[in-house]
C-alpha cells in the first residue's frame, strides 16, 4: 500500500544537526490522544441513560477497541515499519478523529452500533496503530537509552486519560448546563456527542502536528560521543536483526508474549475494580470506612502511578537490564500481591501503597516491552514485532475482568463483599505472575539462524530474495 | 545550483533545529499533562482526607 509522498519515509529523514528531543513531544502528540481510551468512564452512564440500555452493552465499546488495538497493531505493525512514522501517525490521527466523528453521529442518532463501529472499530485500529506508530523511530534516536525514550512516549498513553477525564466533564457541563460534573448528575445524550464531535477534532489536530514534526535519523546515524560496541557487552542485548515474520517463530517472542499477558492481566485485576476493592477491603457490615469521593482517590493515585512507572521503571531498565526489571515486576509483583490478599485490609495506608506499587509494575511493563524487543531483536521490524505482541494485551483485557468478575461472582453481591472475597481472585493473580516469572527466567539470547544476512552478505545473495521469508 | 539538488544531496546538508520550536513542542504536550496531573492528585488526595 503506497502512500502519498508528503507522508513517506524518505521524507522525513533528519539532516545532520536535528535535534532528537523534537521526537519525543512528536510520540507524545500521538500517545496523548488515544490514551483517552481508558476516560471511557466519564461518560459510560449517559450512555446507558441515553440508550436505555445495559453497561455491559456500553462497556461493549470498549472491549471491541481494545481488541481492534491489539489486532490492527499486529496486522498494520509491518507495514507502519515500512512507511515510517509520519504515514503511521497521520494514519491513526484519521481513525482515531473518524471513530469520535461516527460515534459522536451514532449517539446524536441514537444507533448504538454507529457507535460500536466507530469508537470501537475505527477507533480502535487508530488505537493500534497509533501507540506502536511512534516506537521504532523513538528506538533509533535514543539507542543510548531505549527504555528513557519508550518511556516516555507510553507514559503519555497513561496520561492521556489524566487529561481527557477533568476535560471531558467540562466539555459536558458546557455542552448541558443541567450536568456539574459532580456524582448524582448525568449528562444528556446530546453532550456527549458534542463531546465526541470536539474531542474528535482535537485529536486529529494535536496528532497531525506530532506526525508534522516526526523524523526517522539518517542511516547510520548516532547520537554524539556514544560508541555502539558498548551495547554488546550487555547480556541478552543484540546488535543483529530479526525480521517480524521470523520473530514469531522463535521461543524468546512466545515468552515475552506470556510476560507480557501475566503482567497486564494481573495488573487489570486491580484496576477494574479498583474503587468498590477498596470500600470492600474496609466494610464492615453494611457500611464501608472508605467513602465514595475517597474511592474515587484512590482510583487517581492509581492512575498516578500507573503513568509514573512507565517512565520510571522503563528508564531504571536502561542500567539494570531488561530481564531484571521483568524479575522485579513480576517477582516482587507476586509478593506485594500476596500481601494485599493476606495484610491489605488491616490498614488503608498499607492497602494503598501495595496497590500503587503493583500498578507502577504494571505500567511499567508496558514501557518496557518495546526496548526488550530491541534488546533481543534489534532495530530492523521493532514496531512489527512490538505490534504483534500487542495481542497480549487484548488477551489480558479480555481474561483479567472475566477473573475478577468470575471469582466474585461467585463470593457475593457487589456492595456487600468483604476483603475475603478478593483473595481467590488475588491469588489467581499470584499463580498468573509466577508464570510470567518464570516465562521471563527462561528468556535467552535469540539463536543465530533467525538473523537478518548483514548487507554485504545479503548483497552477495541477492538472487535470493526469499531468505528471510523462508528461515 | 541549489535548486537542483538531489533529495539524497539535500539530506546531507546540516540543518539547526530551532529552540523556539522544541520549546513550542514540549509546551504543547507538556501543559495539558500538566494539568491532568494537576487535576488527579486534586482527586487523589480526597483518598486521605476523605
Amino acid at each position: 500500500m503506497a502512500v502519498p509522498s508528503i507522508l513517506s519515509r524518505e521524507r522525513i529523514v533528519a539532516r545532520p544537526g536535528f535535534n532528537r528531543w523534537l521526537i519525543p513531544p512528536a510520540a507524545l502528540a500521538v500517545h496523548l490522544c488515544i490514551g483517552q481510551a481508558y476516560a471511557t468512564s466519564v461518560y459510560k452512564s449517559a450512555l446507558v441513560a441515553h440508550f436505555d440500555t445495559s453497561l455491559t452493552a456500553i462497556g461493549v465499546i470498549f472491549s471491541i477497541a481494545i481488541v481492534m488495538l491489539g489486532l490492527s497493531a499486529a496486522v498494520f505493525g509491518t507495514w507502519v515499519d515500512k512507511n515510517g512514522p509520519r504515514a503511521a501517525m497521520f494514519t491513526a490521527a484519521c481513525f482515531w478523529a473518524a471513530g469520535f466523528l461516527v460515534g459522536s453521529l451514532g449517539i446524536a442518532t441514537e444507533q448504538l452500533w454507529l457507535l460500536y463501529f466507530g469508537y470501537g472499530f475505527l477507533g480502535g485500529i487508530g488505537l493500534g496503530i497509533g501507540y506502536i506508530s511512534p516506537v521504532s523511530t523513538l528506538i533509533k534516536w535514543f539507542p543510548d537509552r531505549p527504555g528513557l525514550a519508550t518511556g516516555m512516549a507510553i507514559m503519555g498513553f497513561g496520561g492521556g486519560a489524566l487529561i481527557a477525564s477533568p476535560i471531558s466533564r467540562q466539555l459536558m457541563s458546557l455542552y448541558d448546563p443541567s450536568y456539574d460534573g459532580t456524582a448524582g448528575t448525568t449528562p444528556d445524550g446530546g453532550a456527549v456527542a458534542g463531546l465526541f464531535l470536539t474531542l474528535g477534532i482535537v485529536y486529529f489536530c494535536f496528532m497531525v502536528f506530532g506526525s508534522a514534526i516526526v523524523r526517522v535519523p539518517a542511516e547510520g546515524w548516532r547520537p554524539e560521543g556514544w560508541d555502539p560496541s558498548t551495547v554488546k557487552q550487555k547480556a541478552l542485548v543484540t546488535t543483529e536483526n530479526v525480521s517480524a515474520r521470523n520473530a514469531v517463530k522463535t521461543p524468546q517472542f512466545w515468552l515475552l508474549w506470556t510476560v507480557l499477558f501475566c503482567n497486564v492481566t494481573a495488573g487489570i485485576g486491580i484496576l477494574e475494580q479498583a474503587a468498590p476493592m477498596i470500600q470492600d477491603f474496609f466494610r464492615t457490615g453494611e457500611t464501608s470506612a472508605i467513602a465514595a469521593s475517597a474511592a474515587a482517590g484512590f482510583v487517581g493515585v492509581l492512575s498516578l502511578f500507573n503513568m509514573a512507572g512507565r517512565f520510571v521503571w522503563s528508564s531504571t531498565s536502561d542500567y539494570i537490564g531488561r530481564k531484571n526489571i521483568y524479575m522485579v515486576y513480576l517477582g516482587v509483583g507476586l509478593l506485594l500481591y500476596v500481601a494485599l490478599a493476606t495484610l491489605g485490609s488491616s490498614a488503608t495506608w498499607l492497602f494503598v501503597v501495595l496497590a500503587a506499587i503493583i500498578l507502577s509494575f504494571y505500567g511499567g511493563g508496558f514501557a518496557t516491552i518495546p526496548a526488550y524487543l530491541r534488546d533481543l531483536f534489534g532495530t530492523y521490524q521493532v514496531g512489527a514485532i512490538h505490534g504483534r505482541l500487542l495481542t497480549a494485551w487484548s488477551a489480558a483485557g479480555v481474561a483479567g475482568p472475566l477473573i475478577v468478575n468470575g471469582v466474585l461472582d461467585t463470593q457475593g453481591t457487589p456492595g456487600q463483599l468483604v476483603a475475603g472475597d478478593y483473595r481467590p481472585a488475588l491469588f489467581i493473580m499470584v499463580g498468573l505472575l509466577a508464570v510470567g516469572f518464570l516465562a521471563n527466567l527462561m528468556v535467552k539470547p535469540v539463536d543465530d539462524r533467525w538473523h537478518e544476512p548483514k548487507k554485504a552478505e545479503a548483497a552477495s545473495t541477492a538472487r535470493t530474495p526469499e531468505r528471510s521469508a523462508a528461515r | 545550483m541549489s535548486s537542483s539538488l538531489s533529495t539524497s544531496d539535500r539530506q546531507q546538508q546540516p540543518t539547526h533545529t530551532p529552540v523556539a520550536l522544541i520549546v513550542f513542542a514540549w509546551a504543547l504536550v507538556g501543559i495539558p499533562l500538566l494539568y491532568g496531573l494537576f487535576r488527579t492528585v486534586q482527586t487523589a488526595i480526597t483518598l486521605f482526607t476523605g
